[in-house]
This record gives C-alpha cells, structure tokens and sequence, in this order.
C-alpha cells in the first residue's frame, strides 16, 4: 500500500456519498455497488476530506481536537481509502 | 434467524425485454407483464427492504425501462436514501425519461456492452441495439449520472476484450464489469454455444490485468473469472441469505437470482410476506445459512469456510440436489459434469435466444 502524503489535498470520489444508516446506527460511505460502514474516527476524517484541506490539515484539526497526535492515524485510514480509489 | 443485514437489493421489475441474449440470467420461464407486481407493491418492498438494513438498490429486469413507473420508483428509493443503480441496455432510454430520472435521484447508470464489434454484438443480443446504446451512453454522460458499462464474457467475444475496455474507456466509463457468463437460466440453456476454450480464457484475464493498471484512477474495473475452469468453488454472495435479497418480476423473494431452479424450497412473495419476515424467518431464507447442511466432500475440508458450501443453484442445476457440493468443487464426486461442459466450447455457437412467451391464443369463438 502506499502511503498518502501529507500535502496530498483529498477530496471524496466524485460518484460516493456518506449516508447515515438508520438501520445499523452508523455513518456509511455509498457507492456503485459497494459500502463501507464508518466508524466515528472514520466519519471524522471524512467530514474533513473536503478538496481544500491538506492531509496534514486534516490530522492537525484532529489532533487538536482529540488532544493527541493522530497523524499515523489519518495517514493510515485515507491511504486505505485512496487504495480503493474511493479518495481521490 | 440470523443477525447479519442484507446490503443489497436486486429488484427485477420486469422479465420484458427488447434484447434476447442467450446468457440471460433471468429463469427459462419468463413471466408475462400481466405477472408483475404493481408500483405500490414495489415501494413498500424498497421501504421493508431499508428497514431491514438493505443500503444498495439495483433496478433491474428483463428491461427496466419498460415499466412506466421506473421514474416514482426511483424517487421512492432515493428518498429512502437508497444507492440506486439502473441495470439497462439502454434500450428506452430517452432524454426524457433520464432526466426525469435524474430528477428523482438516481444516481448510477448500468449499460450492458454486447461486443465492440457491431455486428458481433447485435448477432449476440439478436435484436438491432447498437446506435441506441451509443445513444443512451452519451445522455447518461451529459446528464452527470454515475456510469458502468457491463459485459458478458465469452466464446464470442473473448478475443476482443482488449477492444471492450478500451472502447468503455473511449465512452467515459467510470466502472467497467467484465463478467464471464455464470451458467444459470438461459446461460445454461445456451451454455455450448457460450462456453471460451481455456487459452482464451488465461488470455483474457492477462490482457485484463494489464488494462486494470493502463486504466487505474480513470475506470475502475471488475474482471470476474468463469467458475467453471477453477478448482475451487465461488462463495454464493458471500453465502447464502447473508447479503443479497432478489425479489423477481412476481414479487417472489430469492437468495440469489439462480434460485429459481431450487424447487424443493418455496420462495416466499412480497404479497404474502413482510421483507423482515423472508430474510429472517423463511424457510428458503434458511435453508442454507451456515455450514450445518454441508455434506460430504466438505465437511471439515480446508475451503469450506472460505467458499460456504460454493453456489446452491449451481449444485441444483448440475446435480438435481441443492445439497450437494457445488460440482466446480474438485472434491466434488460430480467434477465430472464440468470437465465434459468445458469440452463444449469446441462445439456449434448456434442460440437460443431469450423469449417471453406470447400470449396465449385467444379461445377461437364458436358460431
């Protein structure tokens, strides 16, 4: 996998949308044929995946808010997301 | 019972079709229009089916487009918050009709692709369908839609899967579905003049994979390999009754859209039965969640986990036992049928082209 960097600017696929799912209680990220049920951390991310913040925007914000580093984190989670062409 | 939710919905509105493709997954009896289930019957199922955790929604057929409320049930479904996608051949798909149904929400477009070759591709859909598809495919992107294109893979047309993808890149696809013909319906009616020879298979797959990497970041695409020439056998949408929810042309609700054939179990209708009932409390539902029905050559074998049993129609239509061990299976004391079905590509490609039965012939009056 490789790795996002962190000046990447990262906005959704143009054809996926965050749906909130009653019926699990959960965020979910639609798609052609395809879904990805979000976590918190997961629907925090994205709700700053915006196509003007910087990756290393994005974790600062989150840093900031939870009180601890979570770069590693971000990077982690959108690289995964990039990986399946759901971040572009 | 079972904990999981259904994902996925495969509403087959309709069994009429303007194309008769001989791989057709839809059953051998196709249902007449006087058959279908109405508008009202069709949003309370979307409804039901949201409930119960279905989150992506295929309008599907035969040809969607020929139910004149496609435009409501769209708007339904996308109210609901539904992912639609519309799986079309273009066919019906006027510029009228695709804004109304953008206007109601939907968000993503299915075209079928016979070949790249014209003439190729209307001997294989035995309709006249070409100029209309390129017709439909530009409209579908000026208005925006979300596209995939889709095609059946086989003997016919295997040799030009180079030309296929880059003719769905050419159109702006943002998906391609490149699916080698699975052997249901009027596919396994039609399977000798379907089946590829091996070395076309491996080619196609070679020149796939190269294009997959050529195209990464502009199309995304799907290559799904014919069970037939593997060894082992392909999970039933991750097993059966788990994610996957086909309710047909007559409301009846299937686990797979090949469980017609399985005749032992009586598939519960959307008439009769809440949606929350059929995925939890049917017996067709049921019949095969789990590992416990597995028989022998699987119990306690390394794949049984990972494949959940292989495909139950596919097991019924080969071995006349739902049962069995899928016959892909190379444990399977009924390999044999596939290894004999894999000789038949060297074999006549003449087809039988899908049909909806005409209407019965009105009682002659008696003067």
């Amino acid at each position: 996998m490789v790795a996002i960097s962190l000046e990447a600017v990262p906005r959704l696929w143009r054809l996926a949308r965050i749906e909130y799912d009653p019926a699990r209680r959960r965020p979910v990220l639609l798609y052609p044929e395809g879904a990805v049920l979000l976590n918190e951390t997961g629907r925090a991310i994205l709700e700053l995946v915006d196509g003007t913040r910087s990756v290393a925007r994005i974790a600062a914000e989150l840093s900031e808010r939870y009180q601890t580093d979570v770069t590693e984190d971000v990077t982690e989670y959108l690289s995964r997301l990039a990986e399946r062409e759901l971040i572009q | 019972m079972t904990n999981e939710r259904p994902t996925t919905l495969l509403a087959e509105l309709t069994h009429r079709c303007p194309l008769h493709c001989p791989y057709c997954s839809n059953p051998i009896d196709l249902l007449r229009a006087e058959r279908e289930i109405g508008t009202e019957d069709w949003k309370r199922v979307f409804t039901q089916a949201r409930e119960l955790g279905v989150l992506q929604l295929g309008l599907s057929g035969g040809e969607p487009m020929i139910r004149k409320d496609l435009e409501e049930l769209a708007a339904h479904a996308r109210g609901l918050g539904l992912y639609s996608t519309l799986v079309t051949s273009g066919l019906g798909l006027t510029r009228k009709r695709a804004e109304a149904l953008r206007d109601a929400g939907l968000e993503h477009v299915q075209i079928s692709i016979q070949d790249s070759d014209p003439e190729s591709a209307e001997r294989i859909a035995g309709t006249s369908s070409v100029k209309q598809k390129q017709a439909a495919i530009a409209l579908v992107k000026e208005l925006g839609f979300a596209f995939s294109i889709n095609v059946v893979l086989h003997r016919a047309n295997l040799d030009r899967v180079g030309e296929i993808i880059d003719m769905a890149a050419d159109y702006g696809a943002d998906r391609l579905e490149l699916a080698n013909t699975q052997y249901y319906g009027w596919g396994l009616r039609n399977r000798a003049a379907l089946m590829p020879r091996r070395e076309q298979v491996v080619r196609a797959k070679e020149i796939a994979e190269e294009r997959i990497q050529r195209y990464k970041g502009r199309m995304q695409m799907l290559f799904v390999l014919p069970d037939y020439f593997e060894d082992t056998p392909k999970a039933c949408y991750g097993g059966w009754g788990r994610f996957y929810i086909v309710v047909s042309p007559d409301g009846k609700a299937l686990p797979c859209h090949g469980a017609y054939v399985i005749d032992s179990l009586e598939m519960p209708n959307v008439r009769e039965h809440s949606m929350e009932w059929i995925w939890h409390e049917s017996p067709a539902f049921n019949a095969f969640r789990g590992d416990s029905w597995v028989k022998e050559p699987c119990p306690g074998g390394p794949d049984k986990a990972e494949t959940a049993g292989g495909c139950r129609c596919q097991a019924m239509a080969l071995t006349g036992d739902a049962t069995n061990a899928d016959p892909v299976c190379s444990r399977s004391p009924y390999r044999y049928l596939i290894d004999a079905a894999l000789l038949e590509s060297e074999g006549p490609a003449e087809y039988v082209y899908r049909q909806v039965p005409a209407a019965p012939a009105a009682v002659p009056e008696t003067v």
